[in-house]
This record gives C-alpha cells, sequence and structure tokens, in this order.
C-alpha cells in the first residue's frame, strides 16, 4: 500500500542558546556590524560550527494509510520537534516530508482559547483554528458540547472555567476533526482519569474510522493500547520501529541498569534470618516490567525466620539516584508487628500512589535489630521512572524535589 | 449523564489516496514559494480573528461600541479646541472640527491598525507556536479588525457632513481608491513591523514613538498649505500626507487632488507592501523558533 506519510532523511538543526539568551536587540546587530564587521562576522561563523544541535538527524520513515504509530522517546530524544515539523509549525533543515492527506495537529488542548469569551465562542475560535469551517463546526456543535459535559456553562467566558472543565471543552473541540491524519502530542496527559478514557475511547475509535493517526506519549500503556506500530527516537534518530510490544519493550529497557527483582542465589546469611526473594510489584501483586511517574508500586519481601528472634524489625527504604535514603518506612508505622517466630513470610509493603517523578531511585529491604544490627540487605532494585500522566508530571513547569506526593489543602 | 458519541467519526474514509501529496515539508528554497492557495484556504481562520478582536475590545466595557465613536469624536474636540482656538491654525476655509475630522478619520485607522499588527504576530506567540495557517493571516486580521472602527467613524463624518451642510462633489469618486491605498499602506508597514518584532523586541518599544513622530510629520492638525513651499517634497515623502490630503479633497471638494503626490504614495504605499510580504516570508520560518 502506498504510504500517507513519508519521512525522507529529515534534520532539524537548533542554534544552543536562542531561546535561552535575551533577544538580540537591533542595536547589537548594527552597533556590533559597524563597530567591528570582521570580529562579528567570525564570531558568527564560530557560534554557528560550535553552538548548534541537531534535534533530529537522518530520520526515514513511512506510515500507511490507516495505521496508529506511537513516538516515543526520552526527553530531548527529539519527539516534539518532529511533529513541529510535521505540523508544519517550523521547518526542517534537511530531508522531505510528503503528506498524502489533510493533517490536523494538536499539540495542546485549546489553542487560541481565550479567557474573555465564553464557551461558545471558543469553540468556533478553536475549531477555526485547527482547520474546521464554520458549517462544519456549526454542524457537530451539540455533539462537541455534549462531548464537554459543559452544557450549563457553554454561555460563561472560559476565565470562570475550572481547568478541568476547559481542558474538557478544548478536547471536545479536537476531538471532533476529521482529518485524514492526526497528529497528537501527550494530550492525554490533562484531565481527571474518567475524562482520560473517555478521551481514550474516542481515539480508539477514530483510529478505527480508518484514520491515520501520529501519537506522542509517555504514557506507555495508551501507546500499547492504541497504537498498531511504534517508532523510537533516541538522541534525534530512529532506534527502532515497528511492533508495538516490541519497541516499547526495548523503549522500557533502555532504562539502563534496571532491577526490579532480586532473588537469592547465594548462600544464607549465618544470622538465620534472611530475604528469599524482594521484587517490586503492581496493587495486584503482578511484578512490574516498568515503573513510570503513574504507577503505584508495592515492595513484596519473602523472608525467612530460621529461629525465634525478639525484636526483630524489616524496613524498606527508598533512596534517590544518588544513594540518598529520601525515606524510610516500617511495619509499626501502621500499627504491625515484624513476625518473630521461625517461619517463611512475605511482606508487602504500599509505597504511597504516583509517588515518583521521573527520575533514578533505588529501593533496599532490611533486616535488622536495633541495637543496632544489620541481618540482611538486599539494596539492588533500581529503576528509572517513565514520565506518565500522573500526579509527578501534572505539574506546568514540572515539579522538583524527590517525591510528588499529593498533601490535603485548606483555604480559610 | 449520557452523551452521544459521533458517528461520523467512526466511518470509514473511503477516499483513495491523492497521486502527489497534499503538501510537502522541505526547508525553505526561495521566497517566490508563496503559497496564495493556502491563505484562501484560512480565510474563515481570518474572520475568525477579526470577530475575536472586535468582541474581546469591547467585553465588559459598559458602552461597548460607542467608544468606537467616542474616540475619534473627543479627539477632534480637542483639536478643535487647541489648535483651532487657542492655536487659530488655519483649515483651507473648512470649519476645523470637519477639516480634523478628516484628517484623523485615516489617521487615527493608520496609527492603530499598525501599532495592532505590528505587535500580533509577537502576542499571537501560543498560535503560532502550537498550530499551522498562513501566519500572515494574523497581521491582516489586525488590520482588517480596525476596519471595522474605520467604517463606524466614517459614518459619523457622514453626520456631522450633514449637519455643517457639506454638500458632496463628484470628487467624494476618489474616497474608495484612497481608502484601498490606505490599507495597502497600513497593511504593508504593520506586516513590516511584525516580522521584524518577533526577532528585534525593540520595534515593539520603538513603535509608539514612530507612530507620534509620524503623526506630527503628516498634515492632520494642519494643511499642507501651512507648509512652506520648499519643505514640501519633504512631507509628501511621508505617503500618509498625501493620503491624508486627499481625504479632505475628495470629501469636501475645496481642493484639487494633488496627483504627483498620490502617485507618489501609491509607488511607496506597493513598495512597502511588497517590501513586507517578501521579509514576513523570509522570517515567519522561524517565528516558531524564535518567539
Amino acid at each position: 500500500m502506498t504510504p500517507i506519510i513519508k519521512v525522507e532523511s529529515l534534520g532539524k538543526r537548533y542554534q544552543l542558546g536562542v531561546r535561552a539568551e535575551p533577544f538580540p536587540t537591533l542595536r547589537d546587530a548594527l552597533v556590533g556590524a559597524a563597530r567591528a564587521p570582521l570580529r562579528a562576522l567570525r564570531r558568527r561563523s564560530r557560534t554557528r560550527a560550535g553552538e548548534s544541535f541537531w534535534a533530529l538527524n537522518d530520520v526515514n520513515f513511512t506510515i500507511k494509510p490507516g495505521e496508529v504509530v506511537g513516538v516515543i522517546g526520552r526527553n530531548g530524544a527529539g519527539k516534539s520537534t518532529l511533529l513541529k515539523i510535521l505540523s508544519r509549525i517550523t521547518d526542517p533543515t534537511r530531508g522531505r516530508v510528503e503528506l498524502y492527506g489533510r493533517v490536523a495537529s494538536l499539540l495542546e488542548v485549546g489553542t487560541g482559547f481565550h479567557p474573555e469569551l465564553s464557551g461558545r465562542e471558543n469553540v468556533y475560535l478553536n475549531g477555526a483554528i485547527l482547520g474546521m469551517h464554520r458549517a462544519e463546526i456549526e454542524r457537530k456543535f451539540d455533539e462537541i458540547v455534549a462531548f464537554s459535559e459543559v452544557e450549563r456553562f457553554i454561555d460563561t467566558p472560559v476565565k470562570r472555567y475550572s481547568s478541568g472543565m476547559y481542558v474538557r471543552l478544548a478536547f471536545a473541540v479536537a476531538a471532533h476533526l476529521e482529518p485524514e491524519i492526526l497528529i497528537i502530542d501527550e494530550v492525554l496527559a490533562v484531565g481527571d482519569a474518567a475524562f482520560q478514557e473517555k478521551c481514550l475511547g474516542k481515539m480508539e475509535e477514530v483510529s478505527r474510522g480508518g484514520r491515520t493517526v501520529l501519537f506522542v506519549s509517555h504514557n506507555i500503556a495508551s501507546i500499547q493500547r492504541l497504537c498498531t506500530s511504534v517508532i523510537l527516537l533516541k538522541d534525534g534518530q530512529v532506534r527502532a520501529s515497528g511492533n508495538t510490544l516490541e519497541v516499547t519493550r526495548k523503549y522500557l529497557e533502555q532504562g539502563g541498569t534496571t532491577t526490579f527483582r532480586w532473588t537469592r542465589d547465594s548462600p544464607p546469611p549465618p544470622e538465620g534470618v534472611y530475604f528469599e526473594k524482594v521484587y517490586l510489584s503492581d496493587r495486584d501483586r503482578r511484578e512490574v516490567e516498568y515503573v513510570s511517574t503513574a504507577s503505584t508500586i508495592s515492595v513484596v519481601m519473602e523472608f525467612v525466620v530460621e529461629s525465634q528472634s525478639r525484636g526483630l524489625q524489616l524496613g524498606v527504604g527508598v533512596m534517590s539516584d544518588t544513594g540518598e535514603q529520601i525515606f524510610g518506612t516500617v511495619p509499626q508505622d501502621v500499627g504491625l508487628a515484624v513476625p518473630q517466630t521461625p517461619g517463611r513470610y512475605r511482606a508487602v509493603v504500599h509505597l504511597p500512589e504516583e509517588m515518583f517523578l521521573p527520575r533514578t531511585y533505588s529501593i533496599k529491604a532490611m533486616l535488622y535489630y536495633l541495637t543496632p544490627q544489620m541481618l540482611d540487605c538486599v539494596d539492588c532494585l533500581r529503576f528509572t521512572v517513565q514520565e506518565a500522566a500522573s500526579l509527578g508530571t501534572n505539574n506546568p513547569g514540572g515539579r522538583t524535589g524527590f517525591l510528588a506526593l499529593r498533601c490535603d489543602w485548606e483555604f480559610d | 449523564m449520557e452523551t452521544s458519541v459521533s458517528s461520523e467519526l467512526s466511518s470509514p474514509l473511503p477516499q483513495p489516496l491523492p497521486d502527489h501529496p497534499l503538501v510537502v515539508i522541505e526547508p525553505a528554497k526561495s521566497f517566490f514559494s508563496l503559497n496564495f492557495s493556502d491563505v484562501w484556504a484560512y480565510r474563515e481562520l481570518f474572520y475568525f480573528l477579526i470577530w475575536r478582536d472586535l468582541k474581546v475590545r469591547y467585553k465588559q466595557t459598559t458602552i461597548g461600541v460607542v467608544w468606537v465613536v467616542l474616540q475619534p469624536l473627543m479627539m477632534m474636540l480637542l483639536f478643535t479646541l487647541v489648535f483651532g482656538r487657542l492655536a487659530g491654525v488655519p483649515s483651507d476655509g473648512i470649519p476645523y472640527a470637519l477639516f480634523a475630522y478628516a484628517g484623523l478619520l485615516p489617521w487615527t485607522f493608520f496609527a492603530t491598525a499598525a501599532s495592532a499588527s505590528g505587535n500580533s504576530v509577537v502576542n499571537s506567540s501560543g498560535l503560532v507556536t502550537k498550530v499551522y495557517f498562513p501566519r500572515v493571516i494574523v497581521p491582516a486580521a489586525s488590520v482588517g479588525a480596525v476596519l471595522v472602527d474605520f467604517a463606524i467613524s466614517a459614518l459619523v463624518l457622514a453626520a456631522m457632513m450633514v449637519y455643517w451642510r457639506v454638500q458632496p462633489t463628484r470628487q467624494i469618486l476618489m474616497l474608495p481608491p484612497l481608502v484601498l491605498l490606505l490599507m495597502v499602506l497600513t497593511l504593508g508597514f504593520g506586516m513590516l513591523i511584525s516580522a521584524i518584532n518577533v526577532k528585534y523586541r525593540d520595534v515593539r518599544l520603538a513603535l509608539p514613538f514612530l507612530i507620534q513622530v509620524w503623526f506630527f510629520a503628516s498634515p492632520v492638525i494642519y494643511p499642507m498649505s501651512l507648509v512652506p513651499e520648499r519643505w514640501r517634497w519633504l512631507v509628501k515623502l511621508n505617503p500618509m500626507a498625501s493620503i491624508i490630503e486627499g481625504f479632505r479633497a475628495a470629501l469636501y471638494g475645496k481642493a484639487a487632488f494633488d496627483w504627483p503626490g498620490l502617485a507618489g504614495s501609491t509607488v511607496i504605499s506597493l513598495v512597502l507592501l511588497l517590501l513586507a510580504v517578501i521579509t514576513f516570508h523570509r522570517m515567519e520560518k522561524g517565528f516558531a523558533d524564535i518567539i
């Protein structure tokens, strides 16, 4: 079948620091050129050579009509640049793209929403910005409003909307686009879980309808659910492409020295209290394959107590990538005692929901006495957290610190 | 609540793929690759942006659109008091109020539209970085929105002419071409500024001052006849000068048209527009990267 999207040796070079530095002023340009034309020229050429980088470099792929293609990769891999070029927002430095269909791109929901305008007015405005015709918007208006669930407030200025309402209305407009090619960038990272589910359903419908979809996401679960194939970008190049499961697995394995489970393969320590197996699981006790910021994980510890051990302690610590302990937890915190009589036990600690940020952590489990005496310690569990729509990633501008914790707030 | 889900979306797309790509994305090659059909395809966005500007401008104002009429009227009153009465600036035999208003009409349009469109691309960074459309729509729509104000102010002028019993002559037939010329000049200037403004933000700060100077260099509050003969060529280098004088001649029919001046103004305006189109087209590729 002939492709609907054809990308050939695509490259995009950015000048480093163009954005970070203050805007070049006319005065600098004029004065600089007048004062020392030669030096200005030389400096410019040096800057060119040294401070540019290729956000995309020699990217090639084709997409057939009706395919739903996921684009994955770490921050800085070139995903956004690729989408911006395909959406014609920015020009490539090299290469060529051929699109055999009308394109609508959704790099953010609610592009062009004006806070002073009512919901109704914004539906029209946003629809036009996304390339819909007036007649088309009129025809779908009721459907859009119904999908957004904000009927009652449709004539209220959107500046009075809650962020959830705003996002729902904005997504509703976008969901009713009918291009042949739809380009979507991580728009599901917003909104509440129920609405996200509704959007995913809508997208499944779109893709079943024969539309070609290009979908960037950090949420591997939704990629796996929606996509027929996946392109993995790394350092501006296509590292792998094809089968969704294979490529997403490859991506998750890139994480470096990732260890989710540990099983004893050496003789137990002489104290007679030791771990057999320690692993990370989800709430259903299934071993995890990866950890994302949306994951809610538990640490499962199977351990053996060979003889009566009064005062035995069990603890779990969560460490930063530099090895500093971020916090520790013990069963006494919730009023449970550690078993002290001989036997095989399994302890499970449920870590707080969605507490990880997209960084590297390690986890250790310890059996010890308060005397203090370490009996056994397993500290090799280590993983890098993937970004997904969650508490840890929903804050505009990111979240600093070591963990994302949902705290209670009050205003008086 | 039960919501209906689109059935159209789930229907398969029967159209076969076109033989040639609808869109080819390549590095920009020459500035003659202008795509006018693309601008045409997005004409509805042009109307919607004008509509948005108008809506937003008068939201939460109590008297709303009355401001459009009030602004030039108050300016006219002020100028009539200060320049017509106090300073005794001559007005070529026309009541000073009418004289000033006929100058303020094109001038206010130019000044408002030029500064709105000059800042329009920078102010639309949210759109420019997130969605594709022919960028030229942004400065053009800014000019378009001010054109609505211009039309309303023109109605006020018509009412004033009735009040002062000014009988239009055949010279009024020149008004539409003059308005067109005014728009060409304004669009050219606004577009050029809007593109340069993205890269050099000094423009934003310099623009109000530039327009102020331009105001005094244009015969809005004084007649061209007040300018010494040997300096008139200099004033006429300003394309707005001939347009404003032309407006007066067309509306009141007291003076003859200054044809060489208008021809010069037309050439300058067209060259400016061409320069603006080329500059804008060359720079728009980089808007999303530097805005």
